[in-house]
């Protein structure tokens, strides 16, 4: 299970990296995506990777589903949502202000500043 | 327990859905509401400081949940000193922006409100999860601030910038949480720094690459070589006033750094370099801009880098003029992003580009207030810039390489001198000697806010320079008590090393 979980959080890293590295908004906002599910996952996995336990302690002894990071997740993933949400809205913002969906600020200064005028 | 300490949180989280709510439609009712909201927070802060100056370290559970299991605010000297700063800039700001300037796009009221939250939750809380939640709500708030007002298609591709830089950084920062929490098993800072000592070898690489992302993210914040390629593009593209809060922005990136890995006993001195280089960068920026909020940028960017300098020098009297020179920076950079507002809205068709331009309006009072953050900024005496440089340089003096850091620390400032004084001397006295007419300069502008739109020219000079002028004398008070202010930050310095005492203040003693 162990490897599962790597093997998938590292290719959603991966593919969030490289869609991020591309200068088009909506590649980013994929790339964000991609990259906020593997955080997701990651911090799920931090409480250990268990199956079939209980999330109350019984016995001090025995192993238990840590539900601590079930909760940061929950938190985590509302706050991802959120900012999608915003920066898809930004996104499309600007694709109407500029009429293209670079996100390149300097090399197209002059375009922009003729914009403006 | 004393509850005032929830108090900076709570209350602008109350105010703000308020305006959203009841009061959106009336901008003089919401106006009144944020005064007295950030008038409260100076009351609150500036009793919390009085507090806290007796070094003894407070905290509050909140729900009455025992630490390390609830999440704990922490008061302490150094947070202290951050609220008050933070409810000052605030205020400052605001009296700025009821200008007229608010009323340009819709909810700034409520998005002011919200950030201070966020900031006065990330100064107070003592728990590293609580504090990714803090520094998201400050940034959705500036995300939302940082277009305030349309502002064409550079602000808004700056504003993308930002946002996606920062979310990138918050995802950093919730993998660099999940790998401490997988160590330490907590997330309440002093019990993290009580972890961390007990941490088996086996994992302690693990813990070091979380603490290393957690630093990458802080220095990210805080716009620390090589991570400070955000900040020029979105501090000079955002509006004035709302470039003038984010002064602070930068700060809680330091704070926290400073909060976590002094908690944790870590090492900064290998940051010297990159706080060297952000220096260079910074202080070449600043001969180099083509417009004043670029510049203002850069100075940012410098005043960063003076800062890390004084931070990486290790050792209590280095910290306390760092402390020194943070609050002095910030007061600054608030200070000359105000003035950027000010040339735009008062040069129409010129903007704040480093162009000549014919006289316009107001122009004594703005070269005023432009020559005197300038002399603080760049450290020319009298004022605190020059007792600030001269305090981390006499704290770099037993260091093994001091020669570097005087050397860089005294020629980037005369660097930034030369290049504030050309800009000075472009806005406020060649443009009385030259006639150019309107609109023929105007096509070489570039990289600059010259939106007609933007002007408010109509709006008067008298809050502005309430606003400007209460940063003025603040910094006059910064360097006429420089003695028992430097006198504090030493205690604030001292007990930030003495981390055992953080830590029994939160946890009770260890048994």
């Amino acid at each position: 299970m162990e490897i599962l979980v790597a093997t998938a959080v590292a290719a959603m890293t991966g593919a969030g990296v490289y869609l991020l590295l591309r200068a088009q908004t909506f590649s980013i906002v994929l790339g964000l995506t991609m990259l906020t599910y593997a955080v997701n996952f990651f911090i799920f996995a931090s409480g250990r990777l268990t199956v079939n336990q209980p999330d109350i302690v019984v016995n001090p002894d025995g192993s238990y589903a840590d539900p601590l990071p079930q909760a940061l997740v929950l938190t985590a993933i509302v706050i991802s949502f959120g900012m999608t949400a915003l920066i898809l809205v930004m996104s499309v913002r600007s694709y109407f202000e500029s009429g293209s969906d670079l996100v390149d600020l300097f090399g197209s200064e002059e375009s922009v500043s003729k914009d403006r005028q | 327990m004393n509850h005032w300490m929830i108090f900076p949180i709570l209350l602008p989280a109350v105010v703000a859905p308020l305006l959203v709510i009841a009061v959106r439609t009336d901008i003089v009712l919401a106006r009144i509401f944020s005064i007295g909201c950030s008038i409260a927070l100076l009351l609150v802060g500036g009793y919390q400081f009085g507090l806290a100056c007796d070094g003894e370290i407070r905290t509050y559970a909140l729900g009455n949940w025992s630490p390390p299991f609830g999440i704990v605010l922490v008061l302490d000297r150094l947070s202290a000193t951050m609220l008050l700063l933070t409810a000052v800039i605030g205020l400052v700001v605001l009296l700025y922006s009821i200008n007229g300037w608010d009323n340009r796009g819709r909810h700034f009221h409520p998005l002011f409100q919200f950030q201070l939250m966020g900031l006065n939750g990330a100064f107070l809380t003592g728990d590293l999860f609580n504090l990714f939640v803090f520094f998201e709500v400050l940034l959705i708030a500036s995300y939302g601030l940082m277009v305030h007002g349309g502002g064409g298609a550079a602000r808004i591709r700056a504003g993308i910038q930002y946002v996606v830089m920062n979310l990138t950084g918050s995802s950093l920062f919730l993998i660099a949480l999940a790998l401490i929490y997988s160590v330490t098993g907590t997330l309440n800072m002093a019990d993290v720094s009580r972890k961390v000592l007990e941490t088996p070898p086996a994992n302690q690489a693990i813990l070091n690459v979380g603490g290393v992302l957690l630093f990458a993210v802080f220095a990210l914040k805080a716009a620390l070589f090589p991570l400070h390629l955000w900040l020029p593009g979105t501090y000079a593209n955002a509006p004035g006033p709302v470039a003038a809060l984010f002064s602070i922005m930068t700060k809680v990136g330091v704070y926290s750094m400073l909060r976590f890995f002094m908690l944790t006993s870590a090492e900064l001195e290998w940051m010297m370099p990159a706080a060297l280089a952000t220096l260079i960068v910074g202080s070449i920026g600043i001969l180099a801009s083509r417009s004043l909020g670029q510049q203002a940028s850069f100075a940012t960017i410098a005043s960063v880098g003076t800062l890390f300098v004084a931070i990486s020098g290790s050792s209590p009297i280095a910290l306390s003029a760092g402390l020194y020179y943070m609050v002095h920076s910030t007061l600054c950079v608030a200070g000359i992003f105000l003035v950027v507002d000010l040339v735009i809205a008062n040069r129409p068709g010129f903007g704040d580009a480093l162009v000549e331009s014919p006289k316009y309006a107001h122009q004594g009072i703005i070269a005023f207030f432009y020559l005197t953050l300038a002399v603080a900024i760049s450290g020319v005496p009298p004022l605190s810039g020059f007792i600030g440089k001269i305090l981390v340089l006499r704290s770099s003096q037993d260091s093994s390489n001091w020669q570097w850091i005087w050397l860089i620390i005294l020629v980037s400032s005369f660097i930034g001198l030369v290049g504030m004084a050309r800009s000075g001397s472009l806005l406020f006295w060649k443009c009385s000697a030259t006639k150019v007419e309107l609109g023929t300069k105007e096509s070489n502008i570039s990289g600059s806010h010259s939106d007609s739109v933007e002007s408010p020219a109509e709006s008067g000079i008298v809050l502005p320079s309430v606003a400007c002028g209460t940063i003025l004398a603040l910094i006059l008070m910064l360097s006429i008590f420089a003695g028992p202010i430097s006198q504090f930050m030493d205690d604030t310095a001292e007990q930030l090393y003495d981390s055992k005492q953080y830590v029994n203040s939160v946890l009770g003693e260890a048994k």
